[in-house]
């Protein structure tokens, strides 16, 4: 007789546990506008779910006056642990007669980067920042080496009164 | 069905509309082929309405849209999925046998349309009104394994062959207790003809008259098709997570698509052969009750109103049966989805502990129960 | 008369290989499992390593020991901040760096954080071993949920990062308290879903109970740690034996089942998602305030010696010893990975089992393969 309850009972188990499942399953099909969760992506580009701190594609940062704060001190460079980073610098002769070290290439090659943020954070200047690029792939791998610094750009000054401090 | 125009009035007019012009071979010949093209276009319409509706069901379950790129809704994406199959390779692998490789998918295929035959679609809308309708669906779904056995046996693969081999084991053994379920609805309708089985259903279902031993056959019949269909839980011929793809691992292109196409059909004709012994076939639903508004119900069912209505309008009462059969068929499929997309896989021995230990005996209790029945005249 | 019926020796069956993987459905990655069948038994399970090694210890002698961190998060890329968390607490242990209050909550929210969604990930993926698919996708819709988190506070979804010597790399956002608020009130409602639909399921606990026995004694021979062995009763827990962090300070329970079969495993994980979820709430009415890390000189050196730490990770003791030469570059860098000792519990619980169940077994105890071959 006990094991013919216990038989019924697991019987019964069995069923009540199946049908709590199924109870689940047909709430999330029959409230399809609550339960759906995906994106439909390419539709929703125009305004896309990413955060903006999400941390992409590496740029160096200009301003309107196409002016950026990079001094070439390749800390970013020596930072990077994929190499990802080529600080090209040249030397040019300043109103004053003195040589000076400014950017000539700020050369990133974004196939090698991992986005570890290790260059954002090693950069004494704050002269580059990680945007929320995603969509990074392409045809041409050679499209991924990427020159950040904008054509004709220089180096932003100091103003003039911190500078006179300094000295 | 109390309906002014019948199927097989409709299909004795062009029977004798086809007599007068020609000689009576050609007639047959005729009436045969057209007959079973439309029965195989029909099953066909189902069969993609079925993959749109999986795909939707397993979709909305899983907190996705499912298909919603091909058309409104993703209506079209089982043509470009057809297309692509279609263009894709047959790949036959280098050791595997080649005539029994490209045999198996259409074997299956075959069967599985054998089956379709005796299925009574509509009053008089029957392919091949045999009075061993029930029997031949029995016996023909049985050798649907064959068509498994050959794929996984031709492709010489380790996973194809163990896929083959589970399947072969779990089909022969839910083939007794799906057999038994419909043998006590068999007994109770006393008839094997599908049309008879569902004109005995007149005054309600199987699974309302027959208490509930026929409530219990009916559970017994959906659990062990799901098996036969090797449908999920019991989808241990392509367990995808321990067999990649069980006994179609190897095939590619269109004859992979004909192994799709075939569970799909399985399932239909499955379904099929459920509604019509349990859920009255194309027989609209019927309270067994003798009360005043259980009669209202009743006629109103039966499109009782209609009689009053003018003739051209009573045609659209041909559809009535199709939209309760084809209402059935689609119910009973929406089940097994939605056990497919919710339940874990069963391992090789519960499957067959279920069978053996469970399902089984229960059946052959419930067969006698259902025989006592009978015999005491105690069903409505 | 000669005897017609054939002998046993004529009907002999002969076993079988099988190799499950590398490109399989069910082992998650690229480990190739020999296994010897006979019929649908289990012989042999011989585990075979080395798809994925991409020489991660021997890289770190090349990079200093900042950039060695971003190394880490591939490895376990399931559990990231806590890989990170290990190498940035034996580097401030050998600098003697001090660490910030309000980092190291930082730290150990992001952590269980961290083993929650690596857990959800783990209860979607055995499921869908034991074959039922739905679960996954609840599964990253939770996990979804936290990766946003991550993705705001952070920066990356799921090789962080974010945990470095002297403190976390930046702030959490002003918002990230209530909304890490709201996020435990649903994680705590979609917890009774999994319940719901997967550990009340009769076809699951049938699966799983009394299947892949892992006794004690064998797991401490083979060295497992973590969930797979407390759920043998094996007291293991680091975050209880050597806190650290001020993991000493919180309230917490250590799981231990002595099931040790695949549902204790089970229940194990689960139990513990529930207490992740209670560490972060008793750290999240007081987050300190204050500094968020202390700043480190450009390039990193430390003091000539060998350290070694160890932390809970997802799976298991995770430990990371390094030799330092006194150098910029570490000397040896050696990770100490619980996934790698796990493994060894494959053979011993599978063997004599059916197939199906070695799918269980390696989805209990929660395989992930980058994390074995580095
Ligand atoms: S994000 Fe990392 S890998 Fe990319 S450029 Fe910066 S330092 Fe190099
Ligand atoms: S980006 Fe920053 S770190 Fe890199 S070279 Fe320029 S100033 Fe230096």
């Amino acid at each position: 007789m006990k094991a013919l309850y216990n038989y019924l009972k697991e019987v019964a188990f069995a069923f009540v546990s199946l049908a709590n499942g199924l109870l689940l399953t047909l709430k999330y099909f029959v409230t399809p506008w609550k339960s759906i969760i995906t994106e439909n992506y390419p539709d929703n580009r125009a305004n896309p779910s990413v955060a903006d701190e999400f941390a992409g594609e590496v740029i160096l940062i200009h301003d309107e006056n196409n002016e950026h704060k990079c001094t070439a001190c390749t800390l970013c460079q020596l930072a990077c642990p994929n190499n990802s980073i080529q600080i090209i610098s040249k030397q040019v002769e300043t109103e004053d007669g003195k040589k000076k070290k400014v950017l000539d290439k700020w050369v990133y090659h974004l196939e090698m980067c991992t986005f570890c943020k290790q260059c954002i954070d090693a950069c004494p200047q704050d002269a580059i920042k990680m945007t929320n690029s995603y969509e990074l792939s392409c045809f041409d791998r050679s499209t991924l080496t990427k020159i950040l610094n904008q054509p004709g750009s220089k180096l932003k000054e100091k103003p003039k009164v911190t500078a006179k401090v300094q000295e | 069905m109390i309906s002014m125009i019948q199927f097989s009035d409709v299909l004795a007019w062009i029977h004798q509309l086809l007599s007068s012009c020609m000689a009576p071979w050609l007639v047959f010949l005729i009436e045969l082929v057209v007959a079973s093209v439309a029965a195989v276009v029909a099953l066909l319409v189902c069969v993609i309405i079925m993959v749109y509706m999986e795909r939707k069901v397993a979709g909305h379950m899983q907190l996705r849209h499912g298909p919603n790129r091909v058309g409104w809704h993703g209506v079209c994406q089982l043509f470009a999925d057809i297309i692509k199959l279609l263009l894709k390779e047959c790949f036959t692998p280098t050791r595997a046998d080649k005539l029994l490789f490209v045999v198996a998918p259409v074997l299956s295929l075959c069967v599985s349309l054998l089956a379709l035959a005796p299925i009574s679609w509509g009053p008089g809308l029957v392919l091949w009104n045999t009075n061993i309708g029930v029997l031949f669906v029995t016996a023909i779904s049985s050798m649907g394994v064959i068509g498994i056995l050959m794929a996984g046996w031709s492709s010489n693969n380790k996973y194809a062959l163990m896929g083959a081999m589970r399947s072969g084991a779990q089909i022969v053994s839910y083939e007794l207790s799906a057999g038994l379920s419909i043998v006590a609805i068999v007994a109770l309708a006393g008839t094997l003809n599908t049309g008879g089985i569902i004109e005995s259903q007149a005054n309600g279902w199987w699974i309302l008259k027959g208490h509930l031993p026929a409530f219990f056959a009916f559970i017994i019949y959906i659990i062990a098709s799901t098996a036969e269909c090797n449908r999920a839980p019991f989808d241990l011929a392509e367990a995808e997570s321990e067999l990649t793809a069980g006994y179609h691992t190897e095939y590619s292109g269109m004859q992979f698509g004909i192994f799709y196409l075939n569970e799909y059909i399985n399932m239909g004709v499955v379904s099929m052969v459920a509604s019509t012994l349990f859920l009255g076939g194309w027989q609209p639903f019927y309270l067994p009750f003798d009360f005043g508004w259980a009669h209202a119900f009743n006629d109103i069912m039966a499109l009782k109103f209609m009689e009053t209505w003018p003739a051209w309008i009573s045609w659209v009462s041909l559809a009535w049966p199709l939209v309760w059969f084809f209402g059935k068929l689609f119910l009973i499929i929406f089940f097994m989805m939605w056990f497919r997309w919710t339940f874990p896989r069963l391992r090789i021995d519960q499957l067959l502990k279920l069978e053996w230990k469970y399902l089984l005996p229960l059946s052959i209790v419930n067969l006698v129960i259902i025989a006592l029945i009978v015999v005491l005249g105690l069903h409505f | 008369m000669e005897n017609p019926i054939v002998t046993p020796s004529e009907l002999k069956t002969e076993e079988f290989v099988v190799n499950i993987g590398p490109q399989h459905p069910a082992t998650h990655g690229v480990l190739r499992v020999e296994a010897t069948l006979d019929g649908e038994i289990i012989k042999d399970v011989l585990p075979h390593l080395g798809y994925i090694h991409r020489g991660i210890e021997k890289m770190t002698e090349s990079l200093g020991y900042k950039q060695s961190i971003f190394l880490t998060s591939r490895m376990d890329y399931l559990s990231a901040h806590i890989n990170n968390h290990v190498c940035a607490l034996a580097i401030e242990k050998a600098a003697q760096i001090e660490v910030p209050a309000r980092a190291k909550a930082i730290r150990i929210i992001m952590d269980e954080l961290q083993r929650l969604t690596s857990h959800e990930l783990w209860w979607g993926s055995c499921a869908m071993d034991i074959g039922a698919v739905t679960p996954f996708f609840l599964a990253f819709r939770d996990r979804e949920r936290i990766l946003e988190l991550f993705e705001q506070n952070t920066g990356n979804r799921l090789t962080m990062s974010y945990i470095i010597p002297g403190g976390v790399m930046n702030d959490v956002r002003p918002d990230f308290v209530p909304k890490l608020k709201a996020l435990i009130k649903s994680i705590k409602e979609y917890r009774k879903e999994y319940d719901q639909l997967i550990t009340g399921n009769f076809i699951f606990q049938h699966r799983t109970q009394g299947i892949g026995i892992l006794s004690k004694e064998q797991a401490i021979s083979l060295g497992c740690t973590g969930p797979t062995a407390r759920a043998s009763g094996l007291s293991c827990d680091i975050r209880k034996l050597y806190p650290y962090d001020g993991y000493e300070k919180l309230d917490f329970k250590e799981v231990i089942d002595y099931g040790c079969d695949n549902w204790a495993r089970y229940v194990v994980r689960m139990e513990e998602m529930n207490q992740s979820i209670h560490i972060i709430e008793q750290l999240l009415d007081n987050l300190p305030t204050g500094d968020y890390r202390t700043k480190l000189k450009g390039v990193l050196k430390l003091p000539a010696g060998e350290y070694y730490q160890r932390v809970e990770s997802a799976r298991g003791e995770l430990g990371v010893y390094i030799v330092s030469d006194g150098g910029a570059k570490p000397y040896r860098m050696k990770f100490r990975t619980p996934c790698y000792s796990n493994l060894g519990a494959v053979k011993p619980i599978s063997v004599g089992m059916k197939i199906a169940d070695l799918m269980a077994n390696m989805a209990t105890i929660d395989l992930v393969i980058p994390d074995m071959d580095r």
